[in-house]
């Protein structure tokens, strides 16, 4: 189908964007990589009467090293990030998350900010910045807000994003010495999205576990951090009974919704799964 | 069937048969400047798109058009009954399927609609987006009837009846019964019975559905320039139900970007299109978005098959039994109807056996969803599915090697002419050839040692083979004598011109599948010419042969023959004129490489090229009571055999993950009888897109509905067909049984691919999971199926 | 109709400037104003890879970008590149491994191998099974697809 009609503006700055933003509320939309939103615009799924395009503000573009976080600019392409020696080097959860997105394609265009701001329940960089405890900055008329990862994603394609307000990066903490890390999912065609998928940064001490975060996505319609399921494996040895523990534990943590290919049954069993297969080699 | 001199095609030297030529027309679509229907663009071109139902079954209440009418850019709103007035409603009935009844289908809805999708209303606007937006403001209102969407209670007492004219949902039920099941089946020793399940899919084809029609006032003439398989075909139909001659409608088909069967069907929405552009005198241009078109092109393989096989405890199949139960549309589709997936089904099981006992009925049901129809090797995946089945469950149940209990039933390759056991007559298969050779390619020892040592590693792997027959080369059998006006043969036209090219119009069509290099080949290697001193065109019925087009497995046996015919009469021709200007006799001569030459040594004489100049320019220089012929046209279809049966094996091995229930291909192989095979890599590469789409028949592909009728996954991320990362490499191997009714003795190879893979992915998912002591028999195998079926939810 | 933007981009080489409405997407510009019909359409949602199209020198998806954002851009499409000769080996390997049929996806698959080549010279089967899995084939399989990316690989290593 094509779009419904709609007017196009190109702010040269942030102010400009969220003066739009906030003169528009309600019909204007945010087009950045554009790989989610057009679709539903092909589709007629959305019909806003405005594109604010904010592909010309370069300065929310970029990966920096600022002291003890890298700063990931909203703007940055997946692809940017995908081939970044400072992501390499500093966030590599993240590193190890960016071929699942999708094709090269749409990475090319899609951008961080993009994702987060999206929050498809089957999306990678959500859980991957809940487990890294990362911040995301918002930007509004009202100015600059941080929010913990943890708390911006609300519920299905919802986001605490006040009306007027746009992700303008995210600071996600650099890895520190003696990290575990996982990411997996499972997907029936390479790049789909999955039908559940796990991101998983912990501290490892002398084989004790400390401050593991587990994020699941593709399971809720949120990200959904198994605090239960960690709280288990915190301050402890990974071995066979505390893994079955932390695996039974995530009938309380979670509660998946199913979709079209899943029942609610399968994808616990995926998380269970994928708990097993990734934190497994852990064991000591 | 040789041509002069007695020598047949097989004799010609420097043949281009069974060579891996390069395609003549790929090189344009590799440099982007292919020609589809939605690259026509024509002076005062407009754009119709379609209010489609979302309901699937309703009657409309209100219908107002006038904000629509109105809308900016659109030219002109239809609804269903004032395009009536131009198109005339079709019935989708063949009169050899005694019994079918299909009641008269109009080309929009007509106050009620019967499946969510159809169209409504056709609004016509400078732009396709202006289109989309004006019917955005139609109102339409409707009122919800009660549904029939579950083929399994369709023919229940309490069913919602879709036809208010009929009894009940029923299309047409076909029966066949040979010799005496129920005391074969007392007598067995072993009788499995098994019920299977196939997921109703779509053809996906990359080009959708795509029109540009084009009614001159002028010349009172519609030029169509339409993405199809029949341009006879459709021509006729246009001719009947917009009341215009035959011969004052061009079909123009260039290049077609996929058709797979999908595309030989009438469709309302391009009637609709053809109607509007001879209403308002302009052209007309529809193309179905990728949205449309899971709801509006056919639909396939919605069956469930209930399946019974008897035999003894020495291997021999002693009866089968089958019972299939389909649902199609609303309506059965027009004009090859939607009793032709039963039909094959009744005709196929149990194909490549010798045995005396088999039953199988078949009912065709209307649902409330989308009409289905024909699709890449139609009814043979459901008929191989359960017959292989079938075998491979009573194998395991005898303790027999399943290939041992092939091998002992087998119609033997020395016993032709023979028929199925469903009566149909088969002039020669090579079964035991074709096991041999798989058998040969695939290192069977090694799979199974590996699977007893991985099982104790708990990898689950198994192999699953499936031999089948193929219908291909079909005659007037098929179609012609149930009255549908669908030629079942095919001609050739050849003209030489003043440079020695040869311009060739085949009735043939191309879609990809190489049929214009069939064309080409078969033509270089009849006269003597070099395949780039030939052009092919197809896909015009102004300036080509009538004909059939390509569907069926038909164009290579049936438009080939007719091009070796078409050849032979040309080189005759040709070496008549030479035979003058050399003083030789023409029996003496041959043509090679462009050249005369003498048959006994080779020597050149003159070039074809010369000849050309001589007839066209210098008729004054041949004698006054000769009379050169340049062009020649004939025409082939087969007489002694309803079909040209092919057959195969296939043999699949794959890994299922008992964790994630995700099925792995580790690899595909297929021994392919074809006939002759005109060029190896493209007969190789049709098996290869085949078993593709058997793959996505057996793992991915399948309309979900909710059970109002509502299509859930309806756009490329939801409904999964095959891509890449998934996919084995795929060994073909070639055995060929020529057919004696054609010089060139080529059979077809389009679909058997797509007929035989599902059976054997399937066959070789249970032999992984023996261990679990579990049975698989609803396509598509998702992970949800595999997980539960083995107990892990 | 909404008011008409103006796009100033460069396309295969050549200067262009057109109003076309904001909605218009790349490969729709491409085909209906510019009628350069090599770029297909196949879903309009982004899935199946038909109007990959160079933008700005990467492969992007033409029916998820709005042409006004090649405003000031560089877009390459697949007669751009034949015309060039940059893909003319792929082509070739294409043309003789039959790697094309219904030509639907053709385009589309020549710009995504040409970038896989970019980036990895030597990928072994499955990173070109991977890296193609965004383009959808109905026709071929992907095996002859795959074997034609991998000769071509082979053959600008000298291997071929």
């Amino acid at each position: 189908m094509k779009p419904a009609a709609f007017s196009y503006v190109k702010p040269a700055t942030l102010g400009d964007a969220l003066g739009l933003l906030s003169t528009h509320t309600g019909d204007a939309q945010i087009l950045a990589g554009g790989q989610s939103l057009v679709p539903t615009l092909n589709m007629r799924l959305s019909a806003p009467d405005l594109l604010i395009d904010i592909n010309g503000l370069e300065e929310l573009s970029g990966v920096k090293l600022e002291g003890n976080h890298i700063k990931i600019g909203a703007l940055t392409r997946h692809v940017e990030i995908e081939k970044s020696s400072v992501i390499a080097e500093h966030c590599p959860l993240i590193a190890l998350a960016m071929p699942h997105i999708a094709h090269p394609a749409i990475r090319n265009r899609g951008t961080f900010g993009g994702s987060i701001a999206l929050a498809d329940p089957a999306a990678e960089l959500p859980a991957c910045i809940c487990a890294l405890e990362a911040k995301i900055e918002v930007v509004g008329k009202g100015g600059e807000r941080k929010i913990a990862a943890k708390d911006f994603f609300k519920d299905l394609y919802e986001t605490d994003l006040k009306d007027g307000e746009i992700v303008t990066a995210v600071e996600v903490p650099v890895v520190k010495p003696k990290t575990k890390l996982a990411f997996d999912e499972l997907s029936r065609r390479h790049g789909d999205y999955a039908m559940a998928g796990l991101a998983i940064n912990a501290e490892m001490d002398d084989k004790k576990i400390e401050n593991i975060n587990i994020c699941f996505f593709a399971i809720s319609a949120t990200p959904v951090l198994a605090e239960g399921a960690a709280h288990i494996l915190n301050n402890g040895i990974v071995d066979d009974v505390s893994l079955k523990k932390a695996m039974e534990q995530l009938e309380s943590d979670l509660d998946p919704l199913p979709d079209l290919y899943a029942s609610r049954a399968l994808k616990m069993h995926y998380a269970k799964e994928l708990l097993k297969r990734n934190i497994g080699n852990w064991v000591s | 069937m040789a041509g002069s001199n007695g020598l047949s095609i097989h004799d010609r030297p420097n043949s281009y048969i069974g060579r891996s030529v390069p395609r003549p027309n790929l090189s344009r679509l590799l440099k982007g400047r292919g020609f589809y229907s939605d690259d026509v663009k024509l002076p005062r071109m407009l754009h119709v798109a379609f209010l489609r139902s979302s309901l699937a079954h309703a009657d409309i209440i209100k219908l107002e058009i006038g904000k629509a009418s109105a809308a900016s850019g659109v030219v002109a709103v239809f609804t269903g009954k004032e395009l009536s007035e131009v198109c005339s409603p079709w019935v989708g009935v063949v009169t050899h399927l005694e019994g079918m009844r299909s009641p008269p289908q109009d080309v929009l809805a007509v106050d009620r609609v019967r499946w969510q999708g159809e169209p409504v209303v056709a609004v016509v606007a400078q732009t396709r987006a202006l289109a989309e937006d004006a019917i955005e403001l139609i109102e339409v209102e409707y009122k919800e009837l009660p549904l029939a969407v579950n083929m399994k209670t369709a023919l229940d007492a309490d069913a919602e009846v879709i036809h208010k004219d009929y009894e009940n949902n029923l299309c047409w039920e076909r029966n066949v019964n040979v010799g005496e099941v129920k005391s074969a089946f007392a007598e067995a020793d072993v009788v499995i019975e098994e019920e299977f399940q196939f997921g109703r899919h779509t053809g996906v084809t990359l080009e959708s559905r795509s029109i540009v029609a084009d009614y001159d006032p002028g010349e009172e003439m519609l030029t169509l320039y339409q993405s199809t398989q029949a341009p006879h075909m459709k021509q006729a139909l246009f001719a009947k139900h917009l009341k215009l001659e035959e011969h004052k409608i061009r079909i123009i088909c260039r290049d077609v970007g996929g058709a797979f069967g999908l595309k030989a069907h009438a469709y309302g929405d391009e009637f609709a299109t053809a109607a509007i552009s001879k209403i308002l005198g302009r052209p007309v241009k529809f193309v179905a978005d990728r949205m449309e078109s899971f709801l509006a092109d056919i639909h396939a393989r919605d069956h469930v098959v209930k399946g019974k096989i008897g035999v003894s405890k020495a291997g021999k199949i002693l009866a089968i039994e089958i019972d299939d139960l389909t649902g199609i549309g609303p309506y059965s589709v027009y004009p090859r109807s939607s009793g032709m997936e039963v039909n094959q089904i009744c005709n196929l099981t149990g194909g490549p056996y010798k045995f005396d006992n088999y039953k199988a009925r078949g009912r065709v049901v209307f649902l409330n969803k989308p009409p289905m129809c024909q699709y890449r090797a139609v009814g043979h995946p459901i008929a191989i599915t359960v017959t292989e089945g079938l075998v491979e469950m009573a194998a395991s149940a005898i303790g027999m090697e399943s290939i041992e209990m092939r091998k002992l039933n087998m119609v033997a390759d020395d016993d032709y002419p023979n028929k199925t056991v469903s009566g149909i007559p088969v002039e020669n298969l090579s079964h035991q050839a074709s096991t041999d050779k798989i058998m040969e390619m695939v290192n069977y020892g090694e799979i199974r040692d590996e699977q007893k040592k991985l099982r104790k590693e708990g990898i689950y792997r198994g192999v699953g083979f499936a031999a089948l027959i193929e219908v291909t080369n079909p005659g007037p059998a098929f179609y012609g004598v149930g009255g549908a006006p669908i030629s079942a043969q095919d001609g050739c036209s050849i003209k030489l011109d003043a440079k020695g090219n040869l311009i060739v119009g085949t009735s043939i069509t191309e879609q990809g599948q190489g049929a214009e290099s069939v064309i080409s080949q078969v033509v270089a290697t009849a006269v003597g010419i070099t395949p780039d001193k030939i052009k092919v065109i197809s896909g015009d019925t102004e300036n080509t042969p009538y004909g059939g087009g390509t569907w069926a497995s038909r164009g290579t046996g049936i438009g080939g023959e007719a091009a070796a015919k078409a050849g032979k009469v040309i080189r005759d021709n040709i070496l008549d004129v030479a035979g003058i200007l050399l003083q030789n006799e023409p029996s003496t001569l041959d043509i090679q490489n462009n050249q005369v030459v003498n048959k006994l040594d080779g020597v050149e004489r003159m070039s074809v090229a010369e000849i050309g100049r001589v007839v066209y320019y210098r008729g004054d220089t041949l004698p006054k009571d000769f009379q050169a012929e340049m062009m020649a046209v004939q025409h082939y279809f087969p007489k002694s055999f309803p079909f040209a049966f092919t057959n195969s094996v296939h043999c699949s091995h794959l890994e299922v993950d008992v964790n994630t229930g995700f099925i792995k291909l580790l690899k595909h192989w297929a021994v392919e009888d074809c006939g002759t095979v005109i060029n190896p890599q493209n007969v190789e590469d049709q098996v290869r897109g085949g078993v593709v789409q058997g793959i996505g028949g057996a793992l991915y592909e399948e309309c979900i509905y909710n059970d109002q009728g509502q299509l859930l996954n309806g756009n490329l991320a939801d409904y999964l067909v095959p891509m890449s990362a998934e996919l084995p490499d795929i060994v073909v191997g070639h055995v060929e049984s020529k057919t004696f009714e054609s010089d060139l003795g080529a059979k077809g190879a389009g679909e058997a691919g797509t007929a035989g893979a599902p059976a054997a992915i399937m066959n070789a998912l249970n032999d992984a999971l023996i261990p679990f002591d579990v049975r698989l028999t609803r396509q598509p195998f998702t992970p949800q199926k595999v997980l539960e079926a083995i107990g892990k939810i | 109709m909404s008011k008409l933007v103006q796009v100033t981009t460069s396309v295969n080489g050549e200067n262009v400037s057109r109003g076309v409405e904001p909605r218009t997407n790349l490969v729709d510009f491409v085909r209906y104003d510019l009628e350069l019909t090599g770029s297909h359409v196949g879903c309009e949602h982004g899935v199946c890879g038909a109007c990959t199209i160079r933008l700005n020198g990467n492969i992007v998806r033409g029916c998820l970008v709005l042409a006004i954002q090649a405003d000031g851009g560089t877009v390459e499409t697949i007669e751009g590149l034949s015309e060039s000769g940059k893909i003319s080996d792929l082509q070739d390997s294409f043309l003789s491994r039959n790697a094309g049929q219904c030509g639907s996806c053709t385009p589309g698959m020549l710009l995504t191998a040409d970038a896989l080549l970019e980036e990895n010279k030597e990928p072994t089967r499955k990173e070109i099974r991977e890296y193609i899995s965004g383009n959808y084939c109905r026709c071929t399989g992907y095996e002859a697809i795959v074997d034609a990316i991998e000769t071509t690989s082979k053959k600008r290593q000298g291997e071929g």
